[in-house]
């Protein structure tokens, strides 16, 4: 690890001061920043503990909820509000990692965590998003967890994170602030699909802190948020489903939120199919069509074809046990 | 040479052969047998058990590697400047400084224990990718990791072996496979499988695994003039400072290893370079040296399982009875290794049949030595064969359990010998009855709860029975009458000091509590390898042989006063602390009065087991009968193992609460080999692309479901306390019921492991 200077920040201004230059990150949990320092793949001079910043959760005046960026995971999932008006985001937060983990990282980390390409982690190989322009060993390598959306030549990596899938079916919306102030991005423009600029997988800028996350007023209608992987637990999604749909008396799809996880670069938002379902009859063929046109244009690598057949079936089911429990 | 001594030994009676007549614990005691919790694990629960990374030298340097990132050539140059220059650095050793060492010797090649006998850091070439290249010393770890992370490497590589679908297209047979013949023949096996009017001939692949033990590989070295202190984690103590000394040019009485703690073995706990780099670099620097291998650091440096590609054929007659059985098939291996990976064993003695082709051979890659890892052979061999024997009987619509009884036999069937003991049939009718196998239903795809169909298999556990020559044991009785039994053995959490000290209570008569069991010290007389599920077996041979020692030493030592005079070793018994005429109660005289008497503080004896012939003679193996209920999901495929139950015959147990412990332990072992394990290992560069706990799926707490285990404890009559091994059969046969139980579940037979969900969608 290379060596750095550590600073704990007591709040957004103390850690914007330490926080703005070239070499600075901020620092949550560790869970994902500490690991990449001890491989080499970041190497900040300096480091500054934001986990005492912003770590409360607070009601909105819209109905929603505020969520401070140094709230832990743990505190998250398990705070009363979001268990009952938001239990997608506590499902979500409770299939990833174990409970250690859990304790300790962050929200505003667990937006930022960096994928789990094998590549990306082993410097001896050649990866685009660690050292741009070096190539892209996953294309012909071990890329059974990699992307079947929105991949580039020069990057087929996913992104690992089970809450930002709930949070981009919510809706919700990110506040950072930097040297130049506060601004709002909402959730579907924080995470980037690769490009030919692979190493930037957010919009968030260098010096900019996430502060908060705002989860807008609840979503009519059921959810569910289901997580495939190779083991039951402490694995990363092969695939993974959020969905809120809403379907009225008369069967007909109401409203419908679909995001998929472990599919692409960033948190999958199914608009495709949430367009196709909405106000049509919710049945299991309707869902599967929906699922079969997210999915049409999925590009399988040599390991990963398996996840197109994994996505539309598990899509299917989620869509049809929502719409069962509101039968 | 082993077949010739097995055939000749045949003719040999008992009486002649020390080995084959194991002698019981004369007299009930009742320690043996009992479930006495562990004597370490207190120790352990309350952090007081030292392991090799917390032993604390003054001036101690800690190490940290450089692993090379190509599979094959040269070092074409090393810049070690700026990590020399980094804070704390005292030492960075290369090719180009390390101690002029010979290289280590292996296991089988020439009486060393070395994972590899490849030299160590000695020129510019590169062996596997991952290597180590340069070693740094520094003031902390930290300051080590950090220098070691600015040595730069350049390489100049050669082309490498690194895919075996071309390694195997040049694969060998072996001159013999672990002192056994690599081609077991009897008849024509091809023809008979192709006039069999009932047959399968199928193919399986098992990938390689990796060693996840919890404690990282460490070692803590320190020179004193020309004798090295190695504090270890090892399975082999002795091995290890022999072969050490080898490495250095010194005796093996100056190469003293301690390794009292082990956290987790399972074959990987060898000797690999991290010792010999840490010893060398402890020379170099003239001051005590700490490695720990990070997790990665074990995956580049320790090596694992092998793959494997098998086939299994057999023909079977109209009653199901087997009148061809072939497994043959090929497993990558190294040039400097000696672990064939000896998957044809088990069809070498589990069933009869009218004909026999059981081969395989070996494909040689540039890549780190693969090496022994629990039930090597056995646990994928069993895979294959007993999917194999699932397919047979599905194919013939007869239950397997009934295939497997009708094929049971006499004798074993490749060598001819007599069983010591067996009782699989036993064990299979145990085990269906207590798993409910009579609620299986016959057709695959049938039962379902909700989304998920579920499926029940079995498969047949075997391991064989080992007793390695050589070792021995010393037992002191001081004046108090307590016993300390010594002998350079191994705790590497499966109960050893528990087990031997319950024995030794026995064996002397003695409460439990007036016994130390003394180990894990080179120093001490030479111990049994913490291997091939031998060492409990073997260090009761010893501990057996100084006990007669020590009683006739006593008997000569009690003099015309004691009530024991005139008495001989056949005469007496240990009981009550002390020796007995047997059958005469009243003569009977303490330890401590027999000392006391003859005025000693105390009295010792050292004995070396007797040669183990009885392997010789009989088929010794443990067998047993697996058992697996699983879930599969219609909608992703996930598989869920809703019940796990081992029935086990494998002679006397012991302690049956270790016991239940090693099995279940294997058991998990062998879910993660049905189900998730797999080193990802890249075709083009022999890189090893998983090294951490995160990518390298063992199974957590969720995968594991209750686990039942019962067993025969029938003693074998030709085995040390009529025990046989017990730490490697768990694993076994564990891949195949969990692969026929998702067959029974889906209809979808996995003939490649893992079992991941995309085989099954």
């Amino acid at each position: 690890m290379t060596p750095f200077t550590y600073f704990r920040a007591d709040d957004t201004a103390g850690a914007l001061r330490t926080g703005a230059g070239a070499d600075a990150r901020y620092l949550g949990g560790g869970t994902n920043l500490v690991d990449l320092m001890r491989e080499g793949i970041e190497r900040p001079r300096t480091l500054v503990d934001v986990t005492a910043v912003s770590t409360e959760i607070e009601d909105d005046a819209d109905g929603g909820l505020v969520i401070g960026a140094g709230v832990t995971n743990t505190a998250l999932a398990s705070d009363r509000r979001v268990r009952t008006r938001y239990p997608l985001v506590a499902r979500a937060i409770l299939a990833g990692a174990s409970a250690q983990i859990r304790n300790m990282a962050t929200v505003g980390g667990n937006l930022l965590q960096r994928t789990r390409c094998t590549y990306f982690y082993d410097e001896a190989a050649a990866c685009n998003k660690r050292v741009p322009g070096s190539g892209c060993d996953a294309r012909e390598g071990f890329n059974r967890i990699h992307a079947i959306l929105g991949a580039s030549s020069a990057c087929v990596a996913t992104h690992p994170s089970d809450l930002c899938i709930a949070l981009a079916a919510l809706d919700a919306e990110v506040t950072v602030v930097g040297p130049d102030g506060e601004r709002r991005i909402a959730f579907a423009d924080l995470h980037l699909l690769p490009g030919e600029t692979p190493e930037r997988e957010t919009s968030v800028r260098q010096g900019e802190l996430i502060v908060a996350v705002h989860l807008p007023a609840p979503p009519v209608g059921r959810s569910a948020y289901r997580k495939v992987r190779d083991r039951a637990s402490y694995a990363f999604a092969l695939v993974s489903v959020a969905a809120v749909l809403d379907v009225g008396e008369d069967r007909v799809v109401r409203d419908v939120r679909l995001a998929l996880g472990g599919v692409a670069h960033k948190p999958w938002r199914a608009t495709r199919a949430e367009a196709m379902l909405r106000g049509r009859f919710a049945d299991e063929a309707a869902f599967a069509a929906a699922a079969a046109a997210e999915l049409a244009d999925a590009a399988p690598l040599r390991d990963n074809g398996f996840k197109i057949e994994l996505a539309r079936r598990t899509i299917a089911a989620v869509l049809y046990e929502l719409a069962g429990e509101a039968a | 040479m082993m077949e010739f001594a097995r055939t000749a030994l045949r003719y040999v009676p008992d009486a002649l052969l020390p080995g084959t007549r194991p002698k019981p614990v004369r007299g009930q005691h009742g320690h043996v047998g009992e479930p006495v919790s562990r004597i370490d694990g207190a120790l352990k629960v309350g952090g007081a058990a030292r392991f090799a990374a917390e032993v604390k030298l003054d001036g101690m340097l800690y190490a940290a590697l450089v692993h090379s990132t190509i599979a094959k050539g040269r070092i074409a140059s090393i810049e070690t400047a700026a990590a020399e220059q980094a804070p704390g650095v005292a030492l960075v050793m290369t090719h180009r400084n390390a101690p002029r060492m010979k290289a280590p010797k292996g296991m089988m090649d020439g009486g060393g224990v070395a994972g590899s006998s490849l030299p160590v850091m000695q020129d510019a070439t590169v062996h596997w990718n991952g290597e180590a290249v340069a070693l740094v010393l520094a003031e902390t770890q930290e300051q080590a990791d950090h220098a070691a992370a600015l040595v730069r490497v350049a390489y100049d590589p050669a082309p490498a072996l690194t895919d075996f679908s071309v390694a195997r297209g040049k694969a060998k047979r072996p001159d013999s496979v672990l002192m056994e013949p690599a081609a077991v023949t009897i008849g024509d096996a091809e023809k008979a499988l192709a006039k069999a009017p009932h047959r399968v001939d199928r193919r399986y692949t098992t990938p390689r695994h990796n060693h996840n033990a919890i404690e990282l590989h460490a070692a803590t070295v320190a020179w004193d003039g020309d004798t090295l202190i190695l504090h270890d984690a090892t399975q082999m103590l002795n091995g290890t400072a022999g072969t050490m000394a080898g490495v250095f040019g010194i005796q093996p009485e100056q190469v003293r290893v301690l390794s009292p703690f082990v956290g987790g073995g399972f074959g990987g706990k060898g000797l690999w370079t991290h010792q010999i780099l840490a010893a060398a670099a402890a020379r170099l620097a003239g001051r005590p040296v700490r490695i720990m291998l990070s997790r990665e650091g074990v995956y580049r440096l320790v090596g694992g399982r092998t793959l494997t590609e098998q086939r299994v054929a057999i023909g079977a007659d109209a009653e199901g009875r087997f009148t061809a059985l072939i497994h043959e098939g090929v497993a990558a291996m190294t040039a400097h290794n000696n672990c064939p990976e000896q998957f044809t064993f088990p069809a070498r003695h589990l069933y009869a049949a009218g004909s026999f082709r059981l081969e395989q051979t070996i494909a040689e890659m540039d890549m780190l030595a693969n090496t022994f890892m629990r039930a090597p052979g056995e646990s994928v061999g069993t895979f294959a064969l007993e999917c194999a024997i699932d397919e047979l009987a599905e194919t013939m619509a007869v239950d397997p359990i009934e295939l497997r009884r009708r094929n049971e036999p006499e004798r074993d069937p490749t060598s001819g010998n007599a069983f010591s003991s067996r009782h699989l049939t036993k064990a299979f009718d145990d085990g269906a009855a207590r798993f409910g196998w009579d609620r299986r239903d016959p057709v695959p795809g049938r039962r379902r709860e909700g989304e998920w169909r579920i499926g029940m298999g079995v498969a047949t556990a075997t391991y064989p029975y080992l007793r390695m020559p050589g070792n021995a044991a010393r037992i002191r009785i001081d004046a108090h009458g307590h016993a300390t039994v010594s002998t350079a053995g191994h705790e590497m959490g499966m109960g050893t000091a528990t087990v031997q000290a319950q024995h030794a209570a026995d064996r002397l008569g003695l409460p439990l509590d007036s016994v130390t069991f003394e180990y894990g010290d080179s120093a001490l007389p030479a111990g049994a390898m913490a291997g091939g599920s031998q060492q409990t077996v073997a260090t009761l041979a010893a501990v057996t042989a100084a006990a007669e020692a020590l009683i006739k030493e006593l008997l000569r030592i009690a003099g015309n006063d004691s009530p024991l005079a005139g008495l001989r070793l056949a005469d007496v018994v240990a009981v009550d602390g002390g020796l007995a005429q047997a059958g005469d109660p009243t003569r009977h005289e303490r330890y401590a009065s027999i000392l006391a008497r003859a005025g000693r503080d105390a009295v010792e004896a050292e004995a070396k087991a007797p040669l183990p012939l009885e392997m010789l003679k009989y088929s010794m193996h443990s067998t047993g009968a697996q058992f697996a209920e699983v879930a599969v999901s219609d909608v992703t495929g996930e598989v869920r193992v809703r019940r796990l139950l081992g029935s086990f015959d494998c002679g006397r147990i012991l302690n049956p609460k270790a016991a239940a412990s090693q099995f279940r332990g294997g058991i998990i072992m062998g879910l993660g080999l049905a189900l998730t394990e797999e080193t990802l290992f890249d075709a083009r560069t022999g890189r090893v692309m998983n090294p951490s706990l995160a990518e390298y799926h063992v199974p957590v707490h969720m995968d594991v479901p209750e686990i039942d285990v019962i067993w025969t404890d029938l003693p074998d009559p030709h085995a040390p306390m009529g025990a046989r091994g017990i730490g490697e059969i768990g694993i076994t046969g564990v891949g195949a019921a969990i692969a026929n139980a998702v067959y029974n579940a889906t209809g979808t037979r996995v003939r490649d492991l893992p079992i991941t969900l995309d085989k099954l969608l």
